[in-house]
């Protein structure tokens, strides 16, 4: 379907014809001084107006003195604990004489209603690139091989809009990765329709870009007129412009090898004295998997079962084994957590772990830069190697 | 991520600290397994941890379980009496694929409770001896009293014609064997290194030692396997507890190949 054009109050449609339809619209609203996602109902609630600056341990909201909708960079949350909550259930059963009974499913299911993802199916509206890429490293990580059918249902039930970058963060390095700053089909998890916002005085306007047959329904739905060459030639603008002013660089070549033959550099000592071991930067990073499994019982002790919750490697017991942790060094947690997202990542799975969304470097309270270290390790190999 | 319930038929003492469970389903059939594979076993409302199955891989039923209490997960499960239903999810894992050693020497070299996850590929070569030219069990234990399976040792050695060499950190009293580390037992067995599989379970830096003086024997990198113990939530390469860099040791492993596991078991903290 051609690309189509919709105004403000066409977002307002949109998220009508999405809430008609039976999804949840979970979208960018401002809450105690960030962009985070939230349910929404209505396009007043968008951070109308609002950009942020971000440096590393920095995050900032900055009057943008526009009527901008999408004019900021990555927030503190991605789309993961829309997919992939914090907890989940993974069975209840109750203790018997002589040991236990599981729950049969539709019991276990009942005892949902408070769970995250009831509420599905989710309309996303107003994701990002990266953000996108990270949610089809999820979907690889965790459908990939042994499939999370949690996971799967959300996944497979939500419509997704996505938007392209028109004003990068100063931790953004999607170019880098090659993950950004504009939506493109076949480049990370499939999404219905791609809004790039055009913010010329006097013609605030969306350019709308269809990649589904639900996408090209709901569009139906609403009114919108057909896009011009001008629309065209000025949406290319907004993502050239925007991929011209990413606030990070990471160099990708050779960056695998680069970290495996790293493993005994002095930079994880280094980084340890700074590295407060407070796993910010997994909770932020969209595509950080790690689960614990958490026994719980109810206080008659009776209904018990097992949920999983977000975990971190940098956390102390996530290696623990009778005797001792395999990594009780921060440094070594460190080096667990880059390397995995830079290089083993891409042995597991065939991708590198990282999308350049700059989380994991705005959101560290002790401003360590994913980005600055491995240009440390480039450099630290690169003396080793003119060494005679 | 639902377990199967399993009810404790009969339970063993080992040692002092280790007892050996021999379990069947309570619904559905028996776990077929191949010799090294683990299961994630459960005590209801106390916790779920990985333990190899230590039966015999051609007749699965009952499903068989050799725990040593270290914790309060393994004490639970180490202590339940018969009659008891515990949760079993599973096998997990790669085996050893001892088969692949056919018409050459075998070589087991086995620490502690890493005899437990020996025992199923060690049965496995005696059911079919004749395919096999020199086999070795190789087993080293802390002391005399926290020696497994000791009828099994001596079948071992007596009707399957197996090298049995048992050694110990801390001779006491009436022990009359060697005492010392188990790599000596590997330096002096009479296997032919250019021909032999050599099959290595116990504590990480033991499984170091042991490669090494097999390598030194003339053993293929390629042909030593280690049995790798990570802590694991899931043991379906979901939790990414158990990854040793670009390995979920739950999936690809536990078993690995020595020539994959060269560079990264030497450096600490992996
Ligand atoms: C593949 C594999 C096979 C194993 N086979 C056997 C076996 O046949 N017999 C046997 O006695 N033991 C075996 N173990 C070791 C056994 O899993 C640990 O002794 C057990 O997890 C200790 O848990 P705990 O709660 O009793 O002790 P604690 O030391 O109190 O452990 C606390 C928690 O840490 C984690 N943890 C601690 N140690 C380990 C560990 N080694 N592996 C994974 N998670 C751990 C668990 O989540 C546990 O709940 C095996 C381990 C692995 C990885
Ligand atoms: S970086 Fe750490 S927390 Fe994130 S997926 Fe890898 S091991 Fe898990
Ligand atoms: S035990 Fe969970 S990934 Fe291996």
């Amino acid at each position: 379907m051609e690309p189509r054009v919709i105004d403000t109050a066409g977002v307002q449609a949109l998220v009508d014809a999405l809430l008609a339809r039976g999804y949840t619209v979970v979208g960018p609203t401002v809450r105690s001084g960030a962009i985070v996602n939230a349910p929404i109902t209505s396009v007043e609630q968008l951070p109308r107006g609002w950009g942020d600056d971000q440096e590393a341990g920095r995050y900032r909201l900055r009057g943008r003195g526009d009527d901008a909708l999408f004019g900021f960079a990555s927030g503190a949350q991605s789309a993961k604990p829309v997919f992939f909550p914090t907890e989940e259930v993974l069975w209840r059963g109750r203790r018997t004489p002589d040991g236990f009974t599981v729950e049969a499913e539709d019991l276990q299911d009942d005892r949902r209603d408070d769970q995250p993802g009831a509420d599905a199916p989710y309309a996303l509206l107003g994701v990002r690139s990266c953000d996108l890429a990270a949610i089809g490293i999820q979907d690889t990580v965790l459908t990939g091989r042994r499939p999370d059918a949690a996971y799967a249902a959300r996944r497979a039930a939500a419509f997704v809009v996505a938007v392209t970058c028109s004003d990068p963060g100063g931790t953004c390095f999607c170019v880098s990765t090659g993950t950004g700053p504009r939506p493109g089909p076949g480049r990370g998890a499939p999404y219905d329709l791609a809004l790039t916002e055009l913010l010329e005085p006097g013609a605030h306007r969306f350019l709308v870009e269809v990649t589904s047959d639900r996408g090209a329904e709901v569009l139906g739905d609403i009114g919108s007129t057909s896009a011009t060459a001008a629309d065209l030639e000025a949406a290319d603008g907004v993502a050239d412009r925007a991929a011209r002013r990413m606030g990070r660089e990471l160099e990708t070549d050779g960056l695998k090898e680069l970290l495996y033959a790293a493993a005994e550099s002095p930079v994880w000592d280094d980084v340890a004295t700074r590295c407060l071991a407070c796993a910010n930067c997994t909770a932020v990073c969209p595509t950080c998997f790690c689960t614990d499994v958490e026994d719980v019982t109810d206080l008659t002790g009776s209904l018990a079962g097992r949920n999983r919750v977000w975990d971190s490697c940098f956390d102390a017991d996530f290696s623990l084994l009778h005797g001792g942790r395999v990594r009780a060094s921060t440094g070594s947690r460190y080096r667990q957590w880059m390397t995995h997202k830079l290089a083993a990542w891409i042995d597991q799975f065939g991708m590198s772990g990282c999308v350049g969304c700059g989380r994991c470097i705005t959101w560290c309270p002790a401003a360590i830069d994913i980005t600055h270290e491995a240009a440390v390790l480039r450099r630290e190999a690169a003396e080793q190697e003119a060494l005679p | 991520m639902v377990p199967r319930r399993f009810v404790v038929r009969s339970s063993r003492p080992d040692t002092r600290d280790t007892r050996t469970l021999e379990l069947s389903p309570v619904d559905g059939g028996p776990l077929a397994f191949d010799a090294g594979q683990f299961t994630m076993l459960l005590a209801f409302g106390v916790g779920e941890v990985p333990i190899s199955i230590s039966g015999d891989p051609t007749a699965p039923d009952p499903l068989v379980h050799t725990i040593r209490a270290v914790g309060p997960v393994s004490r639970a499960l180490a202590g339940a009496s018969p009659g008891t239903v515990l949760g079993v999810r599973g096998p997990f894992g790669t085996g050893w694929s001892v088969g692949d050693g056919r018409g050459g020497d075998v070589v087991f070299v086995a620490g502690g409770i890493g005899l437990a996850p020996l025992r199923p590929a060690i049965r496995e070569v005696c059911a079919a001896r004749a395919d096999y030219a020199h086999v070795a069990v190789l087993y080293g234990a802390r002391t005399p009293d926290d020696l497994l399976y000791a009828d099994d040792l001596q079948r071992w050695a007596g009707e399957h014609d197996v090298e049995v060499q048992v050694t110990v950190d801390h001779g006491q009293h009436a022990w009359r064997g060697r005492v010392g580390v188990v790599t000596e037992l590997v330096a002096r067995a009479r296997f032919d290194g250019a021909r032999t599989l050599g099959l290595v379970c116990g504590p990480e830096v033991m499984m170091r030692y042991s490669a090494l003086a097999l390598l030194d024997r003339g053993v293929r990198k390629d042909r030593v396997r280690l049995s790798m113990e990570r802590n694991m939530q899931c043991g379906v390469g979901l939790c990414g507890h158990c990854q040793l860099r670009e390995y979920f040791v739950c999936v690809d492993g536990p078993v690995l190949p020595y020539d994959a596991l060269e560079p990264l078991i030497s450096r600490a903290e992996l």
